[in-house]
This record gives structure tokens, sequence and C-alpha cells, in this order.
């Protein structure tokens, strides 16, 4: 491996340009490692998100050689292998400033999903017994650490090619909700999901599957909520 | 794409699952004895059985199509509202009419 | 400039999705030639039996060995989206999909052999 790196890294808007730099190669380093070293030594214009970086908070997702990506948990060995690397800010969403996007869109779809919890009792009620082991808990559970980095938002081709569409993550997380039997709101939820732009527009790429950081499947959930619509349409509740 | 949508999609889709089966075993029949109009006429006119297959194939296929292409033009092409309902409606009536058309062709005595 | 954002095409499930959608365009726009040429046996027989020996030539072989595959991977498609969907999830999918395509290769050439 050669001791320098040469970086592409996006800079300007939606329209912008990749400006090539040169980092020095160090042992474990990481493309978040890189970024930082840029932006200290050469260029403190450049603008970037992080926060925890160590693969907790997935504020640092980026494009890197063209996927979505966390920048803190991507090693430069595992992309560079031939001292190259590319970085931009992440697809489907308008870039702010260089690495930084704008995520209104994704939070917004979030909300049209319905994917926030509507609760069903109030504090003077007793806490509610959920048993971690029946089977829409288990569904629950195996959806719910997404902790929205929008990585599989990124990767998704049909939320690049349908604006309406909800997106993976929120309806990933619509699924938890549905499985929550504490959830007062699931009228409103399988409503908003089975409109246009709902489930019904994942065409099942499996492209967030492959790409999310946590190991999470919204193409089994988004599956869920399929099944879940077509049976609630089915019996005319929808 | 929405529930209705996707219901009509995923149940045309089922039926013709055995139906294009069989079809595909049609066509590599013809192919390897080398059917003539004659021979294919022959077996198709009058026939009940074929003209509900085919019948039946040739509706569920429309409206596939159409939903297909629907989501297509709106994802590539960027049609969308009431110019998306209109190029679905008419594809599948297009392809209804001739399929319909042609079964009788090869059916009708 | 744009950005460059489509690594994540690469995998052999986005491929065997593109596939599906593909054959799926290719096979509506074929289909009202296929109804059209059937039609032609309103006319008589022997309007269809002159379309049929025009289809004897070798290139519109090759284009129906085409469509077969079309038809094939079409299906095969159509098949794993209904498996996703309704199943429960299974690891392996990309080496299924990479076999469904192939399968719809073997398919096509099998007509080919028995059709010439």
């Amino acid at each position: 491996m050669a001791a320098a790196l040469e970086v592409l890294i996006w800079r300007g808007k939606a329209d912008g340009r990749y400006q090539a730099f040169t980092v020095p190669l160090r042992e474990s380093q990481t493309v978040l490692d890189v970024v930082t070293w840029v932006q200290r030594h050469q260029d403190p214009t450049l603008a970037y998100r992080f926060a925890c970086r160590v693969g907790m908070c997935g504020s640092c997702a980026m494009t890197v050689n063209g996927r979505p990506r966390w920048t803190c948990r991507t090693h430069i060995a595992k992309v560079a292998a031939n001292g190259r690397v590319e970085i931009g800010p992440l697809a489907n969403m308008p870039p702010i400033k260089d690495l930084a996007c704008d995520m209104g869109e994704f939070f917004a779809k979030w909300q049209r999903a319905k994917g926030a919890f509507a609760p069903s009792t109030s504090r003077r009620d007793p806490i509610e017994r959920i048993a971690p082991a029946t089977a829409p808990r288990l569904a629950a559970d195996a959806a719910i650490e997404c902790i929205n980095c929008a990585v599989c938002y990124a990767a998704c081709d049909s939320v690049r090619w349908n604006r309406d569409y909800l997106g993976p993550a929120a309806l990933n997380r619509a699924w938890t909700l549905i499985n929550d039997q504490r959830d007062a709101g699931q009228d409103a939820r399988l409503a908003a999901v089975a409109a246009d732009g709902g489930c019904h527009a994942c065409h099942s790429h499996q492209s967030c599957q492959e790409h999310c950081p946590k190991g999470l499947n919204p193409v089994a959930s988004i599956a869920g909520l399929k099944r879940r619509t077509l049976q609630a349409y089915v019996r005319g509740e929808l | 794409m929405n529930v209705r949508l996707y219901a009509l999609q995923r149940a045309t889709a089922l039926v013709m699952v055995p139906l294009v089966l069989l079809h595909i075993a049609v066509i590599f029949y013809a192919a390897r004895v080398g059917l003539s109009a004659a021979d294919i006429l022959a077996r198709t006119r009058g026939s009940i059985g074929w003209a509900t297959f085919y019948a039946v194939f040739v509706l569920a296929a429309a409206t596939h199509g159409a939903i297909g292409v629907r989501s297509v033009a709106a994802d590539w092409a960027g049609v969308r509202g009431g110019k998306l309902d209109i190029l679905t409606w008419g594809l599948g009536m297009i392809l209804a009419a001739l399929g319909l058309r042609a079964v009788a062709a090869v059916v009708l005595p | 400039m744009r950005q460059r954002t489509r690594g994540h095409r690469q995998s052999a499930l986005w491929i065997a999705a593109m596939l599906h959608r593909l054959s799926g365009v290719a096979l509506a726009c074929f289909l009202p030639l296929h109804f059209l040429a059937l039609g032609l046996a309103i006319d008589g027989e022997a309007r269809l039996d002159r379309f049929l020996r025009w289809t004897s030539n070798p290139m519109v072989k090759l284009a129906e060995t085409g469509l077969v595959f079309l038809l094939v991977i079409h299906l095969l498609g159509g098949i794993r989206v209904l498996v996703i969907e309704n199943l429960p999830w299974r690891d392996g999918q990309k080496a299924l999909a990479t076999v469904a395509i192939a399968a719809a290769a073997v398919a096509a050439i099998a007509f080919l052999v028995r059709a010439t």
C-alpha cells in the first residue's frame, strides 16, 4: 500500500464537483478519520456530520465509492485497496453543503407513515404487560433497532424514482408499531401505508436490507405490511 | 401503487403461473413438432377448453401488464395523476381487445 | 457535475429485480404484436400459415428464443417477489436469484435447440 491516500470528496450542493486531496495513510484508519483529517489540516470549509464516531448514532452516514455506509465503521483498508476512495453525501436527499444533506423529507415521510407511537392508556392506568415471546412482539423487536441513519433510504431506487414513496425506514418503523399491542393508531397507520407511495410501491430490490448497518430487514417488514394491508382490504376495512 | 392495484396485480400473477407454464409447454410442443396453421387451428377451433384457457389468460395478462407498465411509467417517465390512469386503462383495454379478438380468431368455428 | 451514487446496483438481487421489470415492459410491447399475428386466423388459415412460415426464418427463431427467455425470467422474477412477500425470510437468496436467471437462460436455449 502507498503511504498516502488519494481522496475525492464532493464539494458543493446537488450540482458540484469532486475535489481531490492527498491524505496520509494510517493503520486502522476509517473513512471518517480521513474526512476529519482533511477538514482539520487541508480545508476547514469542508462540511460534514458525525457524533459518536463509534457506530452507534448513524450521523456519519455518507456515500463511499457509490454506496451508502457509516464512515466511522468503514475501514479504509476495505474500500481503498488501490489507494483511492470517493466520498459524497447520502443519495436521495438534497445536499446542503459538501457531505451534509437535508434529511427533512426523510423525517417528514416518517411522520406520514404514522411512524410515531399513539398511546392507548394514560399515566393513571396500570403498566401494560407485554410478553416478549409473542409473534407480534418478536416481529417488532426484529425491526426496532433502527436509528434513522437513512442509509437504507439512500440505497433505495424506488425512493429515487418515486418521490411519493415513504421509503424503507419509515415503513419499517410503521411495521414495528403495527405489531405493538399498546398502540391506538392502527387504523390511520394502515391507511397511510396502504395509500399511494406506501408499502406497495416497494418492488423488493432489497438494497435496503443489503446496506443496513444494523443488519435490519426492511424488506421483510414491508412484506409484513403488504400482507396486513391485503387482509384488511379483503375484509373491507380499508 | 396502492393496496387495490397491488391486490389485482398479485391475484392475476398467481392465476397466470400455471397458465404460463402450460403455455410454455404448448410452445415447446408446437416448435418441436413443427405445427402448421392448419394443425394449430384444427386443435383450437370449437374447443371450449382452449377458449376458456386463453380468454382467462388474456384478461389476466391485460390487467397485469397494464398495472405493471403503470409503475414503470410513474417511476421512469414521470407520468402522474390523471394521465397515469388514462395510460393504465388505455393499455389494459387495448390488450384485452386485441387478445380476445385473437382468441376468437382461433377458437370460433 | 452529479454525484456518483450507483454502487448499490451491483447486487444479484437488484439485477434480478431489474430483469423482472425490463422483461415485463418487453413482454407488454410484444403482446399486442402476438395478438395481431394470431388474429390473422380470422382471414383464414392460409393467412396464418404464411405468417408461420415466415417465422421459420433463423432471425425470427432467435427473436422467439429471446421471448421465451423474457417470459421465463419474468415468471421466475415474479415468483421471487411472491416468495419474499408471503413466505418466511430465508438466507441464500442471492444464490437463488442467480440460479433462477441461469434457469431462464437454459429454458431459452432449450427452446432454440428444439425449434431449429
